[in-house]
C-alpha cells in the first residue's frame, strides 16, 4: 500500500503550498490538527485523493472514528481502498 | 415568554435565577452576570448611548455580548459588526444603518480608524454601577447576512424576534453549560440568547484559539449544549479532544447535516440528543429536527407549529412566522417577504418519501464551511484571464466542509484539457483567483470542458441541484 501513503503525503505536500501553509514534517503519529493544515485544506487534499485513489472514506465511514493522526489517516484510506 | 412586552435583555437576565453562579467565559475573561447586572462594561458612559444607534465591533465575542447586554432597551439600534466585515465597509453600513456612537474592545488608534465619534470603551471587567435601566426603546438589532459579494446586507430584528423559538424559564435543576464553535456576531447569537434566556452559562471561543485548546476548556467548563455547523463537528470530531466534552445536547446548524455526521456525532457522544436546527439571518429559526435522520418530516411543511409556517413552492422552502426579519435596511426596494408574509430561502429542497432532503441554494451560492461564496464573483475573475471564454463556478460535495468551489472552464483557443494543463493554464488562473478571493472562493479544482449549457434567457444553466 506504499502508493497511498505516497499519494497521501504527496497531496499534504502539494495543497500546503497552495494554501501556503508550514507542513510539519510527516509522521504517523502527528495529529492532523497540528500539521499546519486547517479544515480547508483537508477538504481539498480529500476531494483530489478521491479522484486519484477512486475512494472518499469520509462519506462512507459509517459510526467509524474519524482520524485524528496521519497514521489514522494513510489507514483510513488503505481500508477504503481494499 | 421572550421579553416581547417591551422588556430588555438586560431586565431578562436579571430576572432570571442563580445570577451568581452563572457565567460568560472566554480564555482571558470571566464575566458572572451577578455582577453585570449591578454593574456596567462600558465605562460608566451608558447614558450616553441612550437613544442612539450604536455599532458593536469588537475583536472578542464576550465584550460583544456584554454590550447587547447593556445596551437593549437602551440603544434605538444596534449594529452587530461581524468579525470579518471588511474595513472599507464599515462606513457604508453605519451610513445606511445612521450610526452616531461606536462601542468596541479595540485600543484607541484602532477604533479611531472607524471614524465614529462618540468612542466607547467596552470591557470585560466590569465596574460596579447604579445605573437607570428605564427601558423606552424597543431596540432595532441590525444583523449583517455572511458572504455576499460586496456590501452585507443589512437585516432588521428585535430582541422578540430572534427569542421567539427560546423556551424561557429560571436556571433549571441540572446547570446548563451551553457553547458553539460559531461566532455570537453570526449563528452563535442564538446560542449566546439561548445561555441568557434559558438559565444557563456560555463558554466562548476565542479569537486564535486552536480547536483543541477550546475543547478542552470547553471540558473543564462542563459544557452540556454545544452548536456549531456540520463543517464545526467534522472538524472536531478529527481532534483528539473530542473526548473532552460530553454533552447532553449537539447542535447543528447553518449547513446541510447529513446522515453521516449526524450518525457520527451520536457513535462519539451516545448520551447526547442529536439535533439539527434550519434558520438564517433573515427566516430566523424555524425548525428543529431531533429524530437523528437528515432532512425533515414533510409534515411540518404546511401545517402552523409554534407560530412557524412553511411551504415549498418552486422547489424552495418558505417561511413565515413572528421571528423572521422585519425587513433590509438601506435595500427597501427589495422586500425581505413576499406579500404573502413567506420569506423564500432560496434553499432548495426534494421530497424523497415523507421527508424533504436539502439539495442546495436556487441562487447556486456554495456553502464551503459555513461560508457563502457566490459563484459569479468568482466566475468573473477566472473570465478576467485572457484565455478564458467562459466559466461556471458550482459546489462539489465534500466530505469535511460540506462542499468546495469547482470550476468548469471554456478556453477561447481550441487547445483541450490536456494541453490546458501542460500550459500551465490551470496555474495561471488559480493563481489569479488567489490573488484577489478569500481561501475558501478559490476553486479546488478548475475542468477545462468545450462548452457550458445557457437558457434561453442567455443566463448560464445553474440547476445542478
Amino acid at each position: 500500500m506504499a502508493s497511498v501513503r505516497a499519494s497521501i503525503f504527496t497531496q499534504f505536500e502539494r495543497v500546503a503550498k497552495e494554501q501556503s501553509k508550514a507542513l510539519a514534517p510527516l509522521s504517523d503519529d502527528l495529529a492532523l490538527l497540528d500539521s499546519g493544515l486547517d479544515s480547508l485544506c483537508l477538504a481539498v487534499i480529500v476531494a483530489h485523493l478521491e479522484d486519484e485513489l477512486g475512494v472518499d472514506p469520509f462519506s462512507n465511514a459509517g459510526d467509524s472514528d474519524f482520524p485524528v493522526t496521519v497514521g489514522d489517516f494513510i489507514r483510513f484510506y488503505e481500508d477504503a481502498a481494499t | 415568554m421572550p421579553p416581547r412586552d417591551g422588556g430588555s435583555l438586560w431586565s431578562a437576565v436579571s430576572a432570571a435565577g442563580h445570577l451568581s453562579q452563572r457565567a460568560i467565559w472566554e480564555t482571558d475573561a470571566s464575566v458572572t452576570l451577578g455582577d453585570l447586572v449591578t454593574g456596567s462594561s462600558l465605562d460608566g458612559r451608558l447614558e450616553e448611548l441612550r437613544g442612539q444607534s450604536v455599532l458593536v465591533a469588537t475583536e472578542e465575542q464576550v465584550t460583544a455580548a456584554l454590550a447587547l447586554i447593556e445596551l437593549d432597551g437602551i440603544a434605538r439600534r444596534l449594529v452587530l459588526c461581524p468579525p470579518d466585515l471588511a474595513r472599507q465597509h464599515v462606513s457604508a453600513v453605519s451610513a445606511t444603518a445612521a450610526v452616531n456612537a461606536l462601542v468596541s474592545d479595540l485600543d484607541s488608534r484602532e477604533a479611531g480608524a472607524l471614524g465614529i465619534r462618540p468612542f466607547i470603551t467596552c470591557s470585560p471587567r466590569i465596574a460596579p454601577a447604579v445605573l437607570e435601566r428605564n427601558t423606552r426603546h424597543e431596540t432595532e438589532w441590525i444583523l449583517l447576512t455572511s458572504g455576499t459579494t460586496g456590501l452585507p446586507k443589512m437585516v432588521v430584528h428585535t430582541l422578540s424576534t430572534l427569542t421567539d423559538a427560546i423556551k424561557v424559564g429560571i436556571a433549571p435543576a441540572d446547570p446548563t453549560v451551553w457553547s458553539t464553535f460559531y461566532d455570537i456576531r453570526y449563528g452563535g447569537l442564538q446560542v449566546l440568547l439561548r445561555a441568557l434566556l434559558g438559565g444557563g452559562s456560555l463558554v466562548l471561543r476565542s479569537v486564535q484559539e486552536p480547536l483543541g485548546d477550546f475543547l478542552i476548556r470547553a471540558g473543564r467548563l462542563g459544557v452540556t449544549h454545544i452548536s456549531g455547523t456540520p463543517s464545526h463537528w467534522r472538524c472536531a470530531l478529527m481532534s483528539s479532544a473530542a473526548h473532552e466534552i460530553s454533552p447532553r445536547y449537539v447542535r447543528l446548524s447553518g449547513e446541510i447535516a447529513d446522515q453521516a455526521i449526524l450518525d457520527h456525532l451520536q457513535a462519539v457522544y451516545p448520551k447526547a440528543e442529536i439535533a439539527h436546527a434550519f434558520a438564517s439571518t433573515e427566516a430566523g429559526v424555524a425548525f428543529e429536527v431531533g429524530d437523528g435522520l437528515a432532512g425533515f418530516p414533510a409534515s411540518l411543511v404546511e401545517q402552523r407549529r409554534a407560530g412557524v409556517m412553511m411551504k415549498v413552492e418552486q422547489s424552495s422552502l418558505r417561511i413565515r412566522s413572528g421571528r423572521t426579519g422585519l425587513r433590509y435596511l438601506g435595500n427597501e426596494s427589495a422586500p425581505l417577504s413576499g406579500e404573502d408574509g413567506f420569506v423564500d430561502t432560496g434553499d432548495v429542497v426534494d421530497l424523497r418519501g415523507d421527508r424533504y432532503h436539502f439539495v442546495g441554494r436556487r441562487d447556486g451560492i456554495v456553502n464551503v464551511g459555513g461560508l457563502k461564496v457566490h459563484p459569479e464573483e468568482v466566475e468573473s475573475v477566472i473570465n478576467g484571464h485572457p484565455n478564458v471564454r467562459m466559466s461556471l463556478v458550482h459546489g462539489r460535495k465534500n466530505p469535511i466542509t460540506g462542499a468546495l468551489v469547482v470550476a468548469d472552464v471554456v478556453l477561447r483557443t481550441e487547445c483541450g484539457a490536456t494541453e490546458a494543463r501542460a500550459g500551465g493554464l490551470e496555474r495561471e488562473i488559480l493563481q489569479l483567483c488567489r490573488a484577489s478571493l478569500a481561501r475558501h472562493k478559490v476553486p479546488a479544482k478548475i475542468n477545462f470542458v468545450p462548452a457550458l449549457a445557457v437558457a434561453a434567457t442567455g443566463k448560464l444553466m445553474r440547476d445542478r441541484a
